[in-house]
């Protein structure tokens, strides 16, 4: 290209003549004087260029697209159902599909389950995660560092169904004694008290929740771990020249500056567990009776009596009450997950 | 002791990490026993979940059987049979969507860091994909449920699975892309748009290839992530006990969905299934990370 011999400039990329408007615009003032003006020839916008941006820009498109088409067709799905119903949607805990021509369909119960193991598993993976992320990134032989950290990311590699295979039949036995004993000493606290199944039966929001706290344990060490990585190091130094010991140095300069990175990990991982399906499916029992509010309730929570319903997908009124469930599990996820990019991002800029 | 003049000038106290207190020793002690604990204790459901897996599913796999039989015909208490019918429908499923997502979420990759860096629509796409990879898999499973087969009228199948696993395999693929492609350096393209290359061709040609190992594992590990998905499968595809090569028509056994109806068999044989069929599900996704490991180690991404 023409436009290359000023020297002052790099040269511009040939043929993509729309995508840079700040040159576009000056190039006819720089090269006036060493070479002829452009004709129009030079200026052509190859073909191939135009498909292939059109190509990349429309699946841009497209992904913005799917969204919005989720939260659109489940709502239309929805709308029959909920029209249809004869309880009320947000406040009650009925689960009456099976006849088309009664439904009465509520959430109350489905979000208690739900609400209860994520926080649990959450109040259990928090600390947890930010230990293991401290410990690799501060503690850690360099060397170790890495293979450990692989060794972390596996627990996210397990499917599903086999963590909610080996949390009802392996873990739930195992961690008996330690619900009775809570349930028995520390009773009189209502989130210990007597649920909906006995503390014994392993088939409740206790075993569920450790069960999720395992596996949202890899997406909050991965998010905290590249934060606390990212701290400066002449905090570091300087804290360790100040005569620092290393965990005073974790204290002072480390943990102030992940703090809200990691707070944003874990709520990508609350996101994830509210949204966990087949291992709370297989693990808690279902039960007709509405919940103590306690962490020995059963039942089921909006995934899982999505998934559960599975046999019932043959009507579409039916399904509709699903889909309602569905819509009402996208949008918080939805919140939660943008909620935690929105910490994740302020807090690296707010500090750099 | 050096008896500088300089020396007159420092403070008489000594200094401060040379008088490290009791206190501050054992905090900092217990402060690094449970920094490594809690490592220990991620380590114990790993290994814990492996051993059981590897105690319970190892037998029947050892059979020939196995691998070359399906499950039809069996009783509930029959011993024996295979998991073939399974495999099949696990391996058609997510290489189907695999030549879904690979093709369009490089793409996206594409957009965002060759033409839309910093534009409007490449942030709020950047938002979608972060959304789209928080997506619980039964949200997908429904959103194709409400528009594959409700709004347009076709069955469950192997194929409605599929789709549903574009959406959670998509933004991986994106992800992946999005960071190998910002490792190219930039003079590279810039030395292949001084030979006069299109830009279009600069990437197909240059920054494509020089990035395709990362981004190759990338894809090889998101579809090890999909490969043991059950959810959208409970409401897309019925579960068959035969084998079906057609992703379009009929009932289709995978993996996953294997595992999950061996569940709901209490019987010996039942579990026998169950944790065989769970054991293979979990060797195949280790297989499939080990090939990934070795891809990138083999084409390590120059960069320099």
């Amino acid at each position: 290209m023409s436009e290359s011999r000023n020297s002052e400039r790099r040269p511009d990329p040939p043929g993509e003549v729309g995508d840079d408007p700040v040159h576009t615009t000056e190039a006819p003032v720089l090269e006036a004087p060493v070479t002829p003006p452009m004709t129009p020839t030079d200026r052509v916008v190859r073909i191939g260029d135009r498909i292939f941006r059109g190509i990349a820009t429309g699946s841009g498109v497209f992904v913005v697209a799917i969204i919005a088409a989720i939260g659109l067709f489940l709502l239309i799905r929805a709308i029959p159902a909920l029209q249809a119903n004869e309880a009320n949607f947000l406040l009650s805990g009925k689960w009456e599909t099976g006849d088309p021509d009664h439904l009465a369909f509520g959430i109350v119960d489905l979000a208690w389950i739900t609400v209860a193991s994520s926080l649990f598993a959450l109040v259990l993976a928090m600390p947890v995660a930010g230990g293991i992320a401290l410990f690799l990134t501060q503690y850690a032989p360099r060397v170790l560092a890495r293979p450990f950290a692989y060794i972390v990311d596996l627990l996210a590699a397990v499917p599903s169904v086999i963590y909610g295979l080996w949390g009802a039949l392996v873990l739930a036995p195992v961690i008996k004694p330690v619900a009775v004993w809570l349930n028995t000493n520390l009773g009189w606290i209502p989130i210990f008290g007597d649920g909906n199944v006995p503390a014994d039966s392993g088939s409740n929001v206790f075993t569920a929740g450790i069960v999720l706290a395992v596996m949202i344990l890899p997406i909050i060490t991965g998010v905290a771990r590249e934060v606390f990585a990212r701290t400066p190091n002449a905090q570091i130094e300087g804290a360790l020249a100040l005569g620092a010991t290393k965990w005073e140095v974790v204290r002072t300069t480390v943990w102030p500056f992940g703090r809200s990175g990691f707070v944003g990990g874990s709520m990508l991982g609350l996101g994830r567990a509210l949204g966990e399906t087949v291992a709370l499916t297989v693990i808690l029992s279902y039960t007709y009776e509405g919940p103590h509010y306690s962490i020995f309730d059963a039942g089921a929570t909006f995934a899982s009596r999505i998934a559960l319903g599975s046999a019932e997908f043959n009507n579409n009124l039916t399904v509709g009450a699903y889909i309602a469930a569905g819509l009402v599990l996208f949008i918080s996820t939805f919140a939660v997950n943008a909620l935690a990019r929105w910490i994740e991002s302020s807090s690296g800029r707010g500090k750099e | 002791m050096r008896t500088d003049t300089a020396d007159i000038e420092r403070p008489a106290k000594t200094p401060a990490f040379q008088q490290l207190s009791p206190g501050r020793k054992a905090k900092n002690h217990i402060a690094t026993t449970l920094f490594a604990l809690s490592f220990v204790v991620a380590v114990i459901p790993l290994l814990w979940v492996l051993f059981t897996l590897f105690r319970r599913g190892l037998f029947p796999m050892l059979s020939a059987d196995w691998w070359t039989h399906s499950f039809y015909g069996l009783l509930p208490n029959d011993f024996g049979g295979g998991i073939y019918h399974a495999l099949v429908g696990t391996l058609e499923q997510t290489l189907v969507c695999a030549l879904i997502a690979v093709p369009l979420g490089v793409s996206v990759g594409i957009f965002l860091i060759e033409y839309g860096r910093n534009s409007k629509l490449a942030r709020t796409t950047t938002f979608m994909v972060d959304i789209l990879s928080g997506l619980p898999s039964i949200v997908a499973g429904l959103f194709i449920y409400a528009l594959w087969i409700t709004t347009f009228g076709f069955d469950r199948s192997g194929f409605a699975v599929s789709l549903s696993l574009v959406l959670l395999m998509l933004p991986v693929v994106v992800r992946v892309t999005e960071t190998m492609l910002m490792i190219v350096p930039d003079e590279l393209r810039e030395a292949s748009y001084a030979l006069g290359v299109p830009k279009w061709k600069t990437i197909v040609k240059v920054v494509l290839p020089t990035s395709l190992s990362g981004i190759l594992t990338g894809i090889i590990l998101g579809l090890a992530r999909v490969m043991g998905e059950t959810a959208p499968l409970l409401i897309l595809v019925g579960y068959s006990r035969a084998i079906n090569f057609n992703l379009f028509d009929g009932p289709m056994a995978s993996l996953p969905l294997t595992v999950y109806t061996a569940r709901k068999t209490s019987t010996e044989a039942g579990e026998y299934r169950m944790w065989g069929a769970a054991l293979t599900l979990v060797l195949l996704i280790m297989l499939i990370n080990l090939i990934a490991t070795l891809l990138s180690k083999l084409f390590a991404v120059k960069t320099k």
